[in-house]
Formats: structure tokens, C-alpha cells, sequence
């Protein structure tokens, strides 16, 4: 990791495959995510979104490929690879018998930080969940639970971070607050792969867009090089209506 | 990543034990139906069985410990099931921790909390007029067959823990686990069986185990039984601590 390398992408994946029994999830994946981007990976129900992500967090083996992250391959370099990432599930994984700033404490103390209270401190202020720190997790909302399951990734600095559909479930304002979250990661130089089903939320945040489909990337690039893939927009006259989204959101107020 | 082990197995015991103190009702329920089948015995069927002397609560208690044993090991498969179903169980395993330790977190956990059930319903004895003249060491022998006798049940309970579809997948295992003391000298001798039952109850890991407590707590010698029984213990242990591995690296893989 000397600096006058060529940096290397944070993850670099290559002829990726896995079969789960008789189905095949993923039939040769490639791609690359530039340091300190926003990387989507969107895909349909069963696209094998979150296999890629599984194998890349070190919690499954390829049946072929190479997956590098941060440097390290993932399958015979698994320790170092778990010391660059976080990974931040489906299902927020929380403890919802502890309360935030538990949760928070646990995990400082997983990564074997000094003063894990102070980090903890932190990270509630960061997120606006000072208040909530000293409730059990079984009483916040939604967006709330994410917010701290995306919090309690962060501790330790990790250079790379998977969300893997990180708005899943959420109700319109817990989107925005976990949006809002994500786009300040890359403030600070992180690495992040999302996954998701939603276009817009790809459009909002990624750097770089991938489809993947069938097991396999379809395309894979900026979201103006994406719209270039069809033909040129006509021109046509359509009276701007506001979404649904606008409208509620308008109503209730964006601030939770 | 081994030298972690130690830290991280203890911050993780600390969490599952905070589950644990803030719901007692596990413990409360581990504990209820021993005491509810130690009543029943104690008080309706006990008059009518014949065990020799002294009261019908000292022969019993050792069986009815076994019994608390089986129960409770039920939560800690569907403590560990659902870490594995939160999506916790994956968050930790993607950690840089020592990964074993979040199995022996819940081990330590169920040794734990079956401990205080334990507790809980010795004193619920002494109550209904049990009596032991057993000083302090037979009292730490009894101690150390019961906790090896649940570590052993723990590592049988981690099995189905990972590898169940569903909670109720989760504790279902326990229930012939429940079930086996009735066919040992747990109620009543085995003198009185016929001979297949008899033969199964008195080759079974539940009578030299109920046996060698008897002996300990009424200050008779306990003779080959307490080998027998910490035999049967290690065995069921090293056994189940084996599956329980293989399924473990199954899930992980």
C-alpha cells in the first residue's frame, strides 16, 4: 500500500460463480469499485445481489473466481479482509434486547477499540440518536434500527462498506435518512457497495451503476452512460407532475 | 485472529447474559415445570411409591435437576437460532473476531442461566422438606456433574439451534430430552420394571447420573456409578461437541 503504486480498486471481482445445489446464483460476475465511490449493484428478487455480497463479506465460498477486497482475497486472505469491511445485512442486524448505545459499545469492543463508550458517544450524535442511546432497540422505528445498523458499521474506520438493500422495508422518511447517511460516507473516503431493487435510490447516491441479471453483470457504468445505452430522448411536452413521494413527503415533513 | 478469543468470548458472554437478566421469565419458565412435576410427585403420586426410607423429596430431586437441565438447554437453541435469523450471527462472523467465539458465548450463557434454574429449584426443595447431609464437597461434586451433564445438553442443543427451519424447530429436540428421566430411576426404582424397560433404564445415562447424586447427597459411596455417569457425561459431550462443530462449519462455509 505504498503510495506511489497504482492505488488498487477497493474491490475487484473476477469470473465469479456459485450454484446453490442446482440453481445458479452467479455465472461469472466482473467487476471493479474505485476507492471512495459509491458502487449499486441492482438486481430483481434472486438476482444474486446478496450472494455477491456474502462472498465478498467473507460469509460464503465461491465456487469460482477471485474476489479481491481492499487488497486482500477473500478466500485465503478472510482475516484481513474482515479487518477492511463492514457489513451491514438485510435485515438490520441489531440486538434488540440492548439498547443503541450498547449495541454500539459491543461492537467497539468486537473490533477491540479503546474507550468504546466515547465511540459509541460519538456515533449516537452523528446520527441524531442521543436520545434514543440509552432505549432498547425493540422500541425504535425503521429507520431508527437502520440508522444505528449503519452507525455500528461505521466503528473502527473501515475502508469498505456493504449495505446490502439498506432501504429495504423503510417507509419514505427513514429512505432519506439512511440516503442522507450514505452520502457522507464518501465525504470521508469510504468505500461503498450497495445493493438494492430500487432504481431511484441507485440514481441517488451511486457513483456507478451494475446490473446484475441472471447471474451475470448486463451493464456496468455511470448513470449518463447508462441512459446513453437507449436511444436518444425525444423531445416531448409533459406537464411536471409532482410524485406521490413530493406529495407525502411535502405533508409530513422530511425531518423524522 | 486465537489471541482475540479470550476478549471476544467474554464481550459476547456479556451480551447474551444481558439477555438473560433482562428476561427472567426464561429462567422463570426453565424452572416452573420441574417445580410443577415436583409437586405432583411430591404430593400425589409420592405416597404411593415406595423408594425405602426417608422422604419421597430426596429421592426425587435428583431427577427432577435432570429435568430443569433439558428444559432450559431449549433456550439456548432458540437464543443461537435466532441470532441466526436476525442476521446478528452474520454480523459478527464478517467481524474481525475470533468467529468460535460466538458459539461459546451461548455455551457460557446456557451454563449460566441453567445454574441459577437450578438454584432456583433446590430451594423450592428445601421447602417441601428435602434434606441432605452432604457437606461442601459432595455439594461441589453435584455441582460438577450437573454442570458437565449441561454442557453436554448445550452442545446438543447448539445443533439444532443452527440448523433449524423455525423456533419451534429450535426447542422441539428437548422435549424426549424431558422425557428420558421417566424411564430411569429417576421416580422410582428400576427394581420394579419389566425386564426390557428395566433393562434400557438401567443402561441408559440418566440413572448413573440420577444414582451418583443420590449417593452424593445422602453420603453413601458412589461406587463405579459416578464413573459411569461422568463417562456417559464426556461421551455425550465429545459427541455432540462434534456434530455441533460439523454443522457450525456448514453454516459458515
Amino acid at each position: 500500500m505504498t503510495a506511489n503504486k497504482v492505488p488498487e480498486p477497493a474491490i475487484h471481482v473476477r469470473g465469479l460463480e456459485k450454484s446453490y445445489k442446482e440453481v445458479r446464483v452467479l455465472r461469472g460476475v466482473d467487476f471493479e469499485v474505485a476507492r471512495g465511490s459509491i458502487f449499486a449493484l441492482l438486481g430483481s428478487n434472486g438476482a444474486g445481489k446478496t450472494t455477491v455480497v456474502k462472498i465478498l463479506a467473507t460469509l460464503l465460498k465461491a465456487d469460482a473466481g477471485t474476489a479481491r477486497v481492499d487488497g486482500f482475497d477473500v478466500a485465503t486472505q478472510p482475516a484481513d479482509v474482515r479487518e477492511s469491511i463492514s457489513l451491514t445485512g438485510q435485515f438490520a442486524a441489531v440486538d434488540a434486547i440492548l439498547t443503541g448505545r450498547e449495541n454500539l459499545v459491543l461492537v467497539a469492543r468486537l473490533r477491540h477499540l479503546k474507550d468504546p463508550g466515547r465511540i459509541a458517544d460519538d456515533l449516537l450524535e452523528r446520527f441524531s440518536l442521543t436520545d434514543a442511546g440509552t432505549r432498547k432497540v425493540s422500541a425504535y422505528s425503521g429507520g431508527m434500527r437502520r440508522r444505528l445498523d449503519i452507525a455500528m458499521s461505521l466503528i473502527g474506520d473501515p475502508p469498505v462498506i456493504f449495505l446490502d438493500e439498506p432501504t429495504t422495508g423503510l417507509d419514505p422518511q427513514g429512505r432519506v435518512e439512511v440516503w442522507q447517511a450514505v452520502k457522507e460516507l464518501t465525504g470521508r473516503g469510504t468505500t461503498v457497495l450497495l445493493t438494492t431493487q430500487y432504481l431511484d435510490e441507485a440514481e441517488q447516491l451511486a457513483d456507478r451503476i451494475a446490473i446484475l441479471h441472471q447471474g451475470r453483470i448486463l451493464v456496468n457504468g455511470t448513470l449518463a452512460e447508462l441512459k446513453r445505452l437507449l436511444p436518444p430522448a425525444k423531445a416531448e411536452y409533459v406537464e411536471k407532475q409532482p410524485t406521490l413521494e413530493d406529495v407525502f413527503l411535502a405533508l409530513v415533513g422530511t425531518n423524522a | 485472529m486465537t489471541t482475540h478469543f479470550l476478549a471476544d468470548t467474554t464481550t459476547l458472554l456479556g451480551r447474551s447474559l444481558r439477555h438473560i437478566t433482562r428476561s427472567m421469565d426464561t429462567i422463570i419458565t426453565t424452572a416452573i415445570m420441574p417445580i410443577a412435576m415436583m409437586l405432583m410427585f411430591v404430593y400425589v403420586f409420592g405416597g404411593a411409591i415406595d423408594t425405602g426410607s426417608g422422604p419421597y423429596v430426596n429421592y426425587l430431586l435428583p431427577g427432577i435437576l435432570l429435568i430443569t437441565v433439558a428444559s432450559g438447554i431449549a433456550y439456548t437453541a432458540v437464543r443461537l437460532f435466532t441470532d441466526m435469523t436476525s442476521g446478528i450471527f452474520e454480523r459478527f462472523q464478517s467481524m474481525p473476531i475470533a468467529r468460535s467465539s460466538v458459539l461459546w458465548a451461548h455455551v457460557l450463557t446456557s451454563l449460566a442461566a441453567n445454574l441459577i434454574s437450578l438454584l432456583v429449584v433446590v430451594l423450592v426443595a428445601l421447602l417441601l422438606g428435602f434434606r441432605t447431609s452432604a457437606g461442601v464437597p459432595a455439594w461441589l461434586a453435584v455441582t460438577g456433574i450437573l454442570m458437565l451433564f449441561t454442557l453436554a445438553l448445550t452442545w446438543i442443543a447448539v445443533i439444532p439451534g443452527l440448523t433449524a427451519k423455525s423456533v419451534d424447530g429450535a426447542s422441539a429436540f428437548s422435549y424426549p430430552l424431558i422425557f428420558l428421566p421417566f424411564l430411569s430411576s429417576a421416580f422410582v426404582p428400576t427394581a420394579t420394571m419389566p425386564g426390557p424397560v428395566r433393562a434400557f433404564a438401567e443402561h441408559q445415562p440418566v440413572t448413573s447420573i440420577v444414582n451418583a447424586i443420590r449417593a452424593l447427597f445422602t453420603q453413601q459411596p458412589v461406587g463405579t456409578q459416578l464413573w459411569i455417569a461422568l463417562a456417559w457425561c464426556a461421551g455425550i459431550l465429545a459427541l455432540a461437541y462434534v456434530l455441533a462443530m460439523n454443522a457450525y462449519r456448514r453454516r459458515i462455509a
